[in-house]
């Protein structure tokens, strides 16, 4: 179990927590998140988390970040995966995934760098203000 | 002043928390020692949306793009790109060719027009990891409330912030909390109300689904101010993920100290129960709610003494809906003239003086681009349905727009400029409710649509007092005459007259407002309801009773061969006709499923 | 009555009578309803009236004192569905299971009833068999959906 946290501790976890949340100083070179809310699981996320898992698996890749966050918002083009690549400055969401589009995500952008067009919504992330 | 050169610096979220407040500073700094702070100036922005390059500098005018700051690198820079004039190539981000062709999520008006403060989180942290939502600034409120703020300039932020009830009531939630602090009491409690009843809103969930901790910490914050110990979040059962990503937070919280006893090492003890719903739309009403929390049937009571002052337990208790405690901490953390500035109106004189912030809305029905969005207060209906939602589905087009859920009302094409605002809803008979925004279209029946939202709040009825219970069914009796085809011009006299009466003495809200959708329609929509009684026509081809399918014989044999597709698919064997030859409907075995209108390829069948 | 299973339910959560709603919770979700037995026991252990107990089980929705079939389908009202079509898909379902919302085919492998919204607005029209969810579902579909599970 986990001991309780000061303030200063907080400052700490930030630190520590951010390295591997945006891919630096080589704690992996790609981060896929998909989209896992219950939207998101209901038009089959879940199936899109077990491709990436079995594509990373298959593929014998061990520099790679596989997480799940929340709902992305757009519904209506669920499943929804962000694919972030180290040294790339904006993540790309890709919408409406199939196991088989999972497929040529790996193929395509972790391992050659080249983004998949067609199934891809947009570069970044959202605007906050 | 005129400055030659700019440099603006990311102060969105991300970059905060990737540190580029301090690149500013040092910035300044370095260009003030090096005497040239009158020629260039440092200005912060809004999210550039690259958040994973932050902190991230554009140089204007020459668009330079610096990614990936570090304090360290400042000197180099200032020296290199604004003495020498010699951009520093290692800092900088050049687009891969590949990528031009691909939209930045800020160049999609879907995203584009969102404006996110409850859902900053959103699609960005992983919600069952405490660590992740520290990152992102998170329980920094808290540390700087619990160290440097008495609980009076807790609620003093909130008041002046603007911040009022997101789940529905629209009540300024600093008043709330003040008054519930004033109480005498030994106990106090706080409650999260993430009961969300609202057929078509998912914004509490999805905000609990992304992002738990921010209620949880929003919770404390709000227990500090108003001296609580012990909270609870009542939630729908039907929200399976939301309850369990809520306990994955709350047990994190609890092994770092977050939630329990003297948390930060101070005074101040607080802890959250969860508490599930089971089932019960008039449980989203406060004084029925806390009668659940107690094991009893959620019935509401008359609130000559609202439940600041005695409520849960018979305690005060303060209670506000997931998205409102969402917003709490980044208040703290922004300042309320921050959270004011964004909205309408002026609050700074009166609480209800006007919108502040940004209200979250669950968009569903017949837009293109269904979804979550969370947008400033006074941005207009058409810019939601039409920039965020991508317009109506299949090129169909508007008829009303239904917001506030069940309570709510329909809003015309003709009120689509209205600014989404508390007072501007309720004028014009609908209301903010919890955010449920369903979009209708021209196939839609507005009878029928008031009729299905009655029906819902009649089953809903918790039964206590006669109004609701009884006026809400003879309100849907002639509802039911209406869209059979048996309603008279007097029925619509009646159903106005019933409305009024229904709103008028209801025990609840519940009672009070669930006249509102007939009330709307009537209003709005009355010609939909005069050609019902009259005609005993449906519009929109929905009234079952009122329409009759048939099959045009030209197009079912120029240009379907009498494929028979009709024939195969009706369940009640009520088409005939011989293959490559016209079909026919038999009417009187028909049951008006649609199924045959829905399969056919060639358009052949049609309703009249 | 298994009072094994009953008292464990009834062990997570602390022993007094503003638990007996969440208790019938575990219970409903447990054994999909509420046998008679089985509210005279929770009641006796959290010392709530039976009356009470069954003001409660009839109150909320999510009880149900009959038991439900081995497949229950939920259709989603709620409104987004609703102007999807969700009357359609319901009475498809009635039609080819040949019962009524809210009751259990005689072999008991369905039970049918309407629920309030699910929250996957996104995907209306939506219906729910068992665990699995079925999304943007038209009526003509309904006799597919059912053959999965016959």
């Amino acid at each position: 179990m986990a001991s309780k946290i000061s303030i200063e501790d907080l400052a700490k976890i930030r630190k520590e927590t951010l390295r591997t949340m945006n891919l630096r100083e080589g704690s992996g070179k790609v981060k896929m998140n998909v989209h896992m809310g219950t939207c998101g699981i209901a038009a089959g996320a879940r199936k899109i988390l077990e491709a990436v898992l079995s594509e990373v698996e298959t593929r014998g890749l061990n520099d790679i970040i596989v997480t799940n966050s929340g709902c992305a918002g757009l519904c209506s083009q669920e499943p929804m995966m962000t694919v972030e690549v180290y040294n790339e400055p904006a993540p790309v969401k890709y919408v409406s995934l199939t196991p088989e589009k999972v497929k040529k995500i790996f193929d395509s952008h972790v391992l050659k760098g080249e983004i998949v067009k067609e199934y891809a919504l947009a570069l970044g992330s959202e605007t906050t203000v | 002043m005129a400055y030659r050169t700019y440099l603006m610096v990311c102060a969105g979220t991300g970059c905060v928390a990737n540190n580029s407040m301090k690149i500013k500073e040092k910035l300044e700094d370095e260009l003030l020692k090096r005497g040239i702070h009158n020629e260039v100036s440092v200005v912060t922005t809004g999210c550039n949306g690259f958040c994973a390059a932050g902190p991230l500098m554009v140089v204007q005018p020459d668009g330079v793009f610096y990614q990936l700051l570090k304090e360290s690198d400042i000197p180099l820079l200032v020296e290199e790109h604004f003495i020498k004039g010699r951009p520093v190539k290692k800092l900088m981000y050049t687009p891969p060719k590949e990528k031009s062709s691909i939209p930045k999520m800020s160049d999609i008006p879907f995203f584009a027009n969102q404006t996110l403060i409850a859902l900053k989180n959103r699609g960005l942290i992983d919600p069952e990891k405490i660590d992740e939502y520290i990152a992102r600034g998170g329980y920094e409120a808290l540390a700087k409330v619990l160290t440097t703020m008495t609980s009076e300039e807790v609620i003093k932020e909130i008041k002046d912030s603007g911040l009022r009830g997101r789940g529905g009531g629209g009540f300024p939630t600093g008043i709330k909390w003040e008054t519930c602090k004033r109480m005498e009491a030994d106990t106090r409690y706080v409650i999260c109300n993430a009961d969300e009843g609202d057929p078509g809103a998912f914004m509490d969930r999805s905000i609990i689904e992304s992002d738990p901790h921010a209620v949880l910490e929003g919770m404390c914050i709000g227990a500090f101010a108003i001296g609580a110990s012990d909270g609870y979040i009542y939630i729908r059962n039907e929200y399976p993920i939301a309850l369990q990503r809520l306990q994955v937070a709350i047990k994190q919280a609890r092994e770092y100290g977050l939630l329990g006893k003297n948390i930060f090492g101070t005074d101040f003890s607080f802890d959250v129960r969860i508490v599930r719903g089971a089932g019960a739309f008039v449980c989203g009403e406060s004084t029925a709610l806390m009668a659940s929390i107690e094991g009893k049937p959620g019935e509401p009571r008359a609130k000559y003494v609202h439940t600041v002052e005695k409520g849960l337990h018979d305690k005060p208790t303060c209670l506000n809906n997931v998205e409102t405690w969402a917003n709490v901490a980044q208040i703290i953390t922004r300042g309320a003239s921050w959270f004011s500035s964004i909205g309408t109106g002026d609050v700074s004189e009166d609480a209800w003086g006007g919108s502040k912030g940004t209200k979250v809305f669950s968009l569903s029905g017949k837009v293109n681009n269904t979804g979550l969005i969370e947008v400033p207060m006074g941005i207009s209906l058409r810019q939601i349905i039409y920039d965020i939602g991508g317009g109506i589905k299949d090129g169909k087009k508007f008829k009303a727009v239904q917001t506030g859920g069940p309570s709510g009302g329909f809003i015309p094409e003709s009120l689509l400029d209205l600014p989404v605002d508390y007072e501007e809803l309720t004028r014009v008979g609908s209301m903010m409710g919890s955010g449920g925004m369903v979009v209708t279209d021209e196939d839609n029946c507005m009878v029928e649509m008031a009729k299905y939202f009655l029906s819902f709040t009649q089953a809903e009825s918790c039964g206590k007092c006669i109004p609701c219970r009884e006026g809400t069914k003879r309100m849907l009796d002639i509802l039911e005459k209406i869209t059979t085809g048996e309603g008279t011009e007097e029925d619509l006299v009646l159903l106005e007259e019933l409305s009024y009466m229904v709103v008028d003495s209801s025990l609840c809200a519940l009672g009070g407002s669930a006249p509102n959708p007939v009330l709307t329609t009537l209003k709005y929509f009355r010609d939909e309801y005069e050609t019902h009684v009259r005609d005993k026509k449906c519009p929109a081809h929905c009234c079952k009773a009122l329409i009759k399918y048939s099959i045009d014989p030209n197009i079912c044999v120029e240009k379907g061969h009498g494929c028979g597709v009709c024939s195969k698919s009706c369940p009640d064997g009520a088409i005939i006709g011989e293959s490559k030859q016209v079909h026919y409907i038999d009417l009187m075995k028909c049951g008006k499923c649609g199924i045959c209108y829905d399969s056919c390829k060639f358009n052949a069948i049609y309703i009249e | 009555m298994e009072a094994d299973v009953i008292d464990k339910i009834i062990e997570k959560h602390p022993k007094e009578p503003s638990s007996i709603i969440q208790v019938l919770l575990d219970v409903q979700s447990e054994l999909y309803y509420l046998p008679e037995d089985v509210l005279k026991y929770v009641s006796a252990e959290l010392k709530v009236p039976i009356s009470r107990t069954y003001n409660l089980a009839t109150f909320y929705k999510a009880f149900s004192l009959k038991p439900k079939g081995k497949h229950p389908i939920s259709v989603c009202t709620g409104t987004a569905c609703y102007v999807e079509g969700a009357d359609k898909l319901m009475e498809q379902f009635e039609r080819e299971l040949g019962i009524k919302d809210g009751e259990t085919t005689a072999d008991k492998k369905f039970s049918l009833e309407s629920v309030r919204c699910l929250g996957c607005c996104g995907l209306a029209p939506v219906v729910t068999v068992g665990k699995n969810l079925h999304g943007k579902l038209p009526s003509s579909k309904v006799g597919k959906i059912l053959k999965q599970y016959k």
